[in-house]
């Protein structure tokens, strides 16, 4: 399937007979991007700071100009990344409540999880022990929910003990000083929980397993085949061929999407792969002495 | 000293006239360059240089006692100095230099006919000269590794005193001898030494009286006065010969780790502060041990006068938070994550996000695990993935 899939997409413009189905809109893609580019970032600037005592941690502070240029990048970034959380919160706050649209926050299309996801893992597990069929996922599969809402939880959570740190006489009039000793280290284990679930969980889930191998560009076109959609998630395209809204299209994604979206990835991936082994060694480390 | 030399001025009115017809007799052999002993030492006098020195007016018999006449004995006496400057010859009997191979006195004051006051620009033991002629035996490694010491010159040569000597030509600034004494050096082991250990304020303070008033009033000093043998010392912190200038970032750096070799439970709880984790990162502008506590005069929080007593908390933090508050200062700068006891609330905190990231990790980790050996199987052409799909 991959292979073929690998191979449809090199000679995609040729080939008449391949239907894609849109999967993320350009806002969608757009609001991803300033998360992978301000999340990256946030880590690289904010993990030093969690491990000061490293070598690696002092050196890149050093070459990037030091404690200040740490601090200003690092909040720079985290500005951009909440009004990228905040425009996310505001769309579905407009689509949902304003515009009523339908499914947002229940139904197979919405992020809140449902029994079945429950269900999902349950089968999905089976099936990793041969007990059991794989499950047949609609629109969000159960670990891509978790992705979210760890995601939206940990902005929500890093976000406030960061800003209640940086404005911290502010937050001082509404909250006690010792609660800034609580928010360093949720902010800093917070963290750490987020790159390390996104350099090792997700990169796994959605790039390195066997099925998606070497890299899912599908937030980078947007458009998945219809192969793909049927194989990924037969019950969402089960669903939209009932319900006429399968909405395929023939115009398949630029060559030039595609390159910029695998060199992008594999610059992300690496640079997570080396800040996952950075962060882990001086982890257990510092937990061993 | 003085009143022998005084004595000897006052009493001989015809040492000048004697000396001088003596001398004449003694260079008309001496007086000659190449002119050596037996051993092949060089027996030469220059004359000018042993005019225009301290000792002009005596004549050579006056040191070389055991000459009387010519021919004289191939092998005089040892001039011994001691006979004029005796308070100086007794302070050398007593010190560490008095076991020195040679002629202790000339080690110092160089060549014995071309002796110059002290306060002359050129004598060796001219204010800005010292570090020099010291250096000349305790700069050398060989000679420093035979006695058990550092390469002190080098040490010193670098330091914030060496510098003020040498690039600004400070008289004011501590030389050698302004610390171990001239003529009287002792070990740092005898605790008559200006340098024994309890003595050090006392030494530093006779330059830095600032620094020393306010040592003895702070809690290190209290201690040190009761009889406390830990007690730091100004040695302790600002090292001893390599001094260096405080305001230096490389100088700060360090520091933490010196308060933390006494202060080890709170260094180890600074350091899960972002305040450490800031300073670890070269950044000075952030509170290291004596922006709260001060450095000379540190006193303990129960003391009203301490910068960290509770009433002058909000002042003591508000130097860098400005808008600091009573409720701003509730932060705990040395809170220990690991005490359930002093700190419930973050203890739980801290508890809760490592079973947070065990949980997570421990289920996706497995999770994953699982995933990528089922699917490895299930792309496996041998027809496994089909029966996987569609059992």
């Amino acid at each position: 399937m991959n292979a073929e899939a690998r191979q449809s997409g090199l000679t995609d413009q040729n080939n008449q007979g391949v239907r894609f189905y849109v999967r993320f809109s350009l806002w969608q893609r757009y609001l991803h991007a300033v998360v992978i580019v301000t999340f990256m970032g946030l880590g690289l600037t904010g993990l030093p700071l969690r491990f000061s005592g490293s070598v690696w941690g002092t050196a890149f502070a050093r070459v990037v100009g030091g404690f200040s240029a740490i601090l200003f990048f690092h909040k720079f970034c985290a500005v951009l990344l909440t009004v990228a959380f905040l425009m996310h919160l505001g769309d579905i706050a407009y689509r949902g409540l304003l515009k009523r649209q339908k499914g947002i926050f229940w139904g197979p299309n919405s992020m809140v999880p449902q029994l079945k996801d429950l269900k999902d893992l349950y089968g999905h597990v089976r099936w990793f022990l041969w007990l059991g069929p794989r499950p047949k996922f609609d629109r969000f599969a159960y670990w891509e929910k978790f992705d979210y809402w760890a995601v939206f939880w940990g902005m929500a959570i890093i976000g406030i003990s960061g800003y209640s740190m940086w404005f911290a006489p502010f937050f001082a009039k509404f909250i006690p000083g010792s609660w800034f000793n609580i928010a360093l280290v949720i902010h800093g284990e917070e963290a750490l929980l987020a790159v390390w679930f996104i350099f090792a969980i997700h990169f796994f889930n959605t790039h390195l397993r066997p099925d998606s191998f070497p890299m899912d560009l599908v937030m980078f076109t947007g458009m998945e085949t219809e192969k793909e959609l049927r194989e990924r998630r037969p019950q969402l395209y089960q669903r939209l061929l009932e319900e006429g809204k399968l909405g395929l299209t023939t115009v398949a994604p630029p060559r030039w999407l595609k390159n910029f979206g695998r060199a992008v990835g594999w610059v992300i991936i690496l640079a997570g792969f080396v800040l996952l082994w950075l962060t882990l060694t001086s982890f257990f480390r510092a937990s061993g002495t | 000293m003085r009143w022998t030399l005084a004595a000897m001025l006052f009493f001989g009115f015809a040492v000048p006239a004697v000396s001088a017809q003596q001398n004449a007799e003694c260079l008309s052999c001496h007086s000659e360059k190449t002119l050596q002993d037996q051993a092949g030492h060089s027996v030469y006098v220059d004359e000018a240089k042993q005019k225009a020195g301290v000792h002009a007016s005596l004549g050579c018999t006056a040191c070389h006692t055991s000459i009387k006449g010519y021919p004289h004995p191939e092998h005089p006496r040892a001039v011994n100095c001691g006979t004029c400057h005796s308070d100086e010859a007794k302070d050398i009997v007593e010190s560490v230099h008095a076991k020195a191979s040679g002629e202790p006195c000339l080690g110092c004051h160089g060549d014995p006919h071309a002796i110059v006051p002290g306060k002359d620009l050129q004598s060796p033991v001219f204010t800005l000269n010292i570090p020099r002629t010291c250096g000349s035996c305790h700069g050398n490694t060989e000679l420093a590794k035979k006695l058990g010491l550092s390469n002190v010159y080098s040490l010193y040569i670098d330091s914030i005193h060496g510098f003020a000597l040498t690039k600004n030509g400070l008289l004011v600034a501590a030389t050698c001898s302004s610390c171990h004494g001239t003529h009287k050096v002792l070990s740092h082991t005898n605790p008559e030494s200006q340098t024994y250990r309890t003595n050090i304020p006392a030494t530093c303070g006779s330059c830095h009286l600032g620094p020393k008033t306010q040592y003895f009033a702070g809690i290190h000093g209290k201690q040190l006065e009761a009889g406390g043998s830990r007690a730091p010392i100004c040695a302790d912190c600002h090292t001893v010969h390599q001094i260096a200038q405080v305001q230096s970032v490389s100088w700060q750096m360090k520091k933490l780790a010196t308060c933390g070799e006494c202060h080890q439970k709170q260094f180890a709880t600074y350091l899960d502060t972002f305040h450490a984790q800031v300073s670890a990162l070269g950044y000075v502008e952030t509170a290291r041990c004596w922006n709260c506590h001060r450095y000379h005069d540190i006193l303990p929080a129960s003391d009203p006068q301490s910068p960290v007593s509770p009433a002058n908390l909000v002042a003591t933090c508000g130097q860098c938070h400005s808008g600091a508050t009573q409720s701003f200062v509730s932060y705990h700068p040395h809170a220990d994550p690991r005490d359930r006891k002093s700190y419930p609330p973050l203890y739980f905190a801290a508890q809760f996000m490592n079973l947070l990231l065990l949980g997570v990790f421990g289920f996706f980790g497995l999770h994953t695990i699982l995933w990528f050996v089922r699917s490895a199987f299930a792309r496996r052409p041998s027809g496994l993935r089909e029966k996987g799909v569609s059992k």
